[in-house]
């Protein structure tokens, strides 16, 4: 593999956020998307030549430093790239959903301001996105990590001057920070434990390093594996949104909704699960570590995704989405099944994409009304976004042979074939959850495009409309437009193009790659499982074809619960309005819990920041003016301004004193000579 | 006869003398320089009186040199003298201070 090929995947994206972003106004708007979305078309075709070197030509994996930026005691920090075949599944998806959210966003920031800083964060964001994914050590890991986090921070507050943005995006980046305090430590442990950043030595020495223990107090230990892996499992539980460091997520969706499909639903967010999945060989040799992600999983799946259903704002019943089926691939590394995890990644990224850019077709179509209450019956009038919408939502529920239902049904097995701590309730949750999903999307699926029209009379006489949710529906740069009074209409071609080329592979990229992915050994050595933990292996010696493994799942649970799920969406929500009404009131408690999120945010804003707060404030309080100012900096001043106030009471200004201390000291050195 | 304690007695007690004369002079600054005066010349008995004894001329030879460079620095401390008394119009020792920090 040529490394050139490689820096250009990676560099090209850069060079257009660079150009797009400081010649902006120069080259104009048309200037500014032609050179990012050609860069990112580039770098698209170019990680398919990488695959296809890979996957038809078999090419050597390809590991190698292209820049090393210095070595200190032994530890060099390089620029390099590992390059396998599951890095590069990950080039291609990430390059292909930015290309397709690139052309969107034409469409979609058609009036806005900003539009070239637009395009320049998002080229900036596919850059630092394959820095992640095709580094080969932890530093330039952590590098992209960051850099994703602040493109993140950068985009969610893309409308400064709303101040729910500038909350949201502060929100993102501190939860993100405390996500990132535990996977610098991890980092930190490894380099402490194997004297090295690169992957490949740190993975050399693990078996070694699992026998070794850190001794924290005196008879107590922590196994080295278990203390690496759950340091690096918090560094994913805040870019991946697990409970309990969920809370930015929703709030993310104040950004514009191509980022809302590039960043939050199909990239970044699932960084956490590539970093597991590449940390597979350190994680393997920690159950303790395992069963934590296990769990943290399951609870994400299930609980995340019934928020999904109380919600109104179309984006953020999206969202709940996305943090349940991040639950799912979290739940899937958790019993050592990563190639399902990254499997349902990857057919996540497309059909969740496909979703958000769904919705925020609709969004458009409706003058940025994003509230579903005022949606309904759109179906006829934007046929395409309908018809999209349908096949992501198939495809999300786990419909057989739509994408979604290949790898969340493997997810599910592997579950349950399981043995690890925590798999029995993991199962229960990912199974109640493949319900909650089908209740929360097609709740969505019909209070969007069927049912009553409720847009055309929404906003006039109905200023009293609750915000208890956080539904921000004023937009500022809505001005323009004639808000309200006729028919809304489809989207222009750069909107629907898009959501065609990512609804084709929501169709069919399980039930072409199942076999291979998932159970052909596709990952090969990328991915490491110990044998007693292989649970999709065990899986694979019932699996006979993506075609009989569909048709096998009509008389499993996972396809009537999801089919009850949606029977439930229909009567409770298309059928029956008032029914859904009915339950509200009577499950009165339980409604609130979940409409607050289960004071998540509550307890964060009264009991965590509080407390943090007042944390700092001592040490702000005590140990910087009190300590470090008063005693260290001022205090020293002070010291020796007293000292010196003592001994200018000797200075006389008399000649005799002088010459007395003088004649002093010459005899007491004198003495002194004589004397010794 | 004189033997050499004699004379590092008298040395000593001429140089204790004008010490004292430093310290306890509130008054002149001339009576200072002629203090520093007599404190070099109980240095040069001492000279001279280890040069007699032990018989060896350097200590006297180094005696005329301390006596030119005493003259000299009296000439010059007169000079300087000269020079305070017409800028301050006073050789008292106690207004003297502008040294003090």
């Amino acid at each position: 593999m040529n490394p050139n090929v490689l820096l250009a995947i990676v560099l090209l994206p850069l060079g257009a956020a660079i150009i797009a972003g400081l010649f902006g106004r120069r080259i104009g708007r048309v200037g500014a998307h032609t050179v990012t979305i050609g860069a990112v078309g580039i770098s698209f075709i170019l990680s398919c030549i990488v695959l296809k070197q890979i996957l038809v030509e078999g090419a050597p994996t390809y590991n190698a430093p292209v820049y090393t930026w210095l070595v200190s005691d032994g530890i060099a920090a390089q620029v390099g790239f590992l390059v396998d075949r599951l890095t590069a599944l990950m080039m291609v998806v990430v390059t292909f959903v930015s290309f397709c959210v690139h052309v969107y966003t034409i469409g979609y920031m058609a009036d806005d301001d900003g539009y070239q800083r637009f395009f320049s964060y998002i080229s900036l964001f596919t850059f630092s996105m394959l820095m992640l994914v095709m580094s080969n050590n932890f530093l330039q890991l952590f590098f992209g990590w960051e850099a994703v986090g602040v493109v993140s921070y950068l985009l969610i507050g893309f409308w400064y001057t709303r101040p729910s943005a500038i909350f949201a995006n502060l929100k993102a980046f501190i939860v993100n920070r405390v996500g990132d305090f535990g996977f610098i430590i991890g980092i930190a442990a490894i380099v402490y434990f194997t004297n090295s950043l690169d992957y490949q030595t740190v993975f050399a020495q693990v078996p070694e390093v699992a026998r070794q223990s850190l001794q924290v107090s005196q008879d107590h230990t922590w196994p080295a594996m278990t203390l690496i892996c759950i340091c690096l499992f918090i560094g994913a539980m805040g870019k991946s949104a697990q409970v309990p460091l969920h809370v930015w997520l929703p709030d993310s969706m104040e950004g514009p909704t191509p980022i809302s499909a590039l960043i939050h639903a199909a990239t970044m967010v699932t960084a956490g699960i590539f970093m597991v999945a590449r940390m597979s060989p350190l994680f393997e040799y920690s159950d303790t570590a395992l069963s934590f992600v296990l769990v943290i999983g399951a609870t994400t799946a299930f609980f995340m995704g019934l928020l999904g259903v109380v919600n109104n704002d179309i984006k953020r019943v999206i969202a709940y989405s996305t943090l349940s089926q991040l639950g799912y691939m979290t739940v899937a590394l958790g019993v050592s099944a990563y190639g399902a995890g990254i499997f349902h990644l990857m057919t996540h990224a497309f059909f969740k994409a496909l979703l958000f850019l769904a919705a925020g077709s609709v969004i458009i179509a409706l003058h940025h009304e994003q509230d579903m209450r005022k949606m309904g019956g759109l179906f006829k009038y934007m046929k395409v976004t309908a018809i999209t919408s349908w096949i992501g939502a198939l495809a999300l529920i786990g419909t057989p042979f739509f994408s979604g239902f290949y790898s969340k049904d493997a997810i599910i097995e592997a579950v349950h074939e399981s043995h690890r701590y925590g798999a029995h309730y993991a199962y229960w949750c990912v199974l109640l959850g493949v319900f909650v999903t089908a209740l929360y999307t097609f709740r969505m699926i019909f209070m969007t495009f069927h049912g009553p029209e409720r847009f055309a009379h929404a906003g006039e006489g109905d200023h009293g409309h609750d915000h208890a949710h956080g539904e921000h529906d004023h937009r500022a740069h809505d001005a323009g437009h004639a808000a309200h009074g006729h028919k809304p209409h489809e989207s222009p071609w750069v909107v629907t193009v898009p959501l065609i080329l990512l609804a084709i592979p929501s169709v069919i990229i399980g039930y072409f790659t199942v076999a291979p992915v998932l159970f052909g050994n596709y990952f090969g050595r990328s991915l490491v499982v110990l044998e007693q933990n292989d649970v999709i292996g065990e899986l694979a010696h019932e699996f006979h074809g993506a075609g009989s493994f569909a048709i096998h799942a009509f008389t499993s649970a996972p396809f009537w619960l999801a089919a009850a799920g949606v029977f439930t969406a229909y009567v409770f929500f298309l059928k029956n309005p008032s029914w859904a009404d009915a339950v509200q009131r009577n499950f009165r408690i339980l409604y609130n819990v979940l409409t607050n999120k289960y004071y998540a945010d509550w307890f964060n804003e009264n009991v965590i920041a509080p407390v943090a707060r007042g944390i700092g404030r001592l040490f702000w309080r005590v140990g910087d003016e009190i300590l470090i100012d008063g005693m260290a900096v001022n205090g020293s001043a002070k010291g020796i301004g007293v000292m010196a106030a003592v001994l200018r009471q000797i200075q006389s200004g008399y000649l005799y004193h002088y010459a007395f201390a003088m004649i002093i000291g010459l005899s007491a050195l004198l003495f002194w000579l004589l004397a010794r | 006869m004189i033997t050499l304690a004699h004379v590092l007695t008298l040395s000593a007690i001429l140089f204790a003398l004008s010490v004292a004369g430093i310290f306890l002079n509130r008054k002149n600054v001339i009576l200072l320089l002629m203090c520093i005066e007599l404190m070099l010349l109980a240095v040069n008995f001492n000279f001279i009186a280890f040069s007699r004894f032990l018989g060896n001329i350097d200590g006297q030879v180094f005696v005329f040199f301390i006596l030119t460079v005493a003259a000299a620095e009296s000439a010059i401390g007169l000079a300087i003298l000269v020079v305070l008394f017409r800028e301050r119009r006073s050789i008292n020792v106690e207004d003297l201070n502008t040294m003090q920090g």
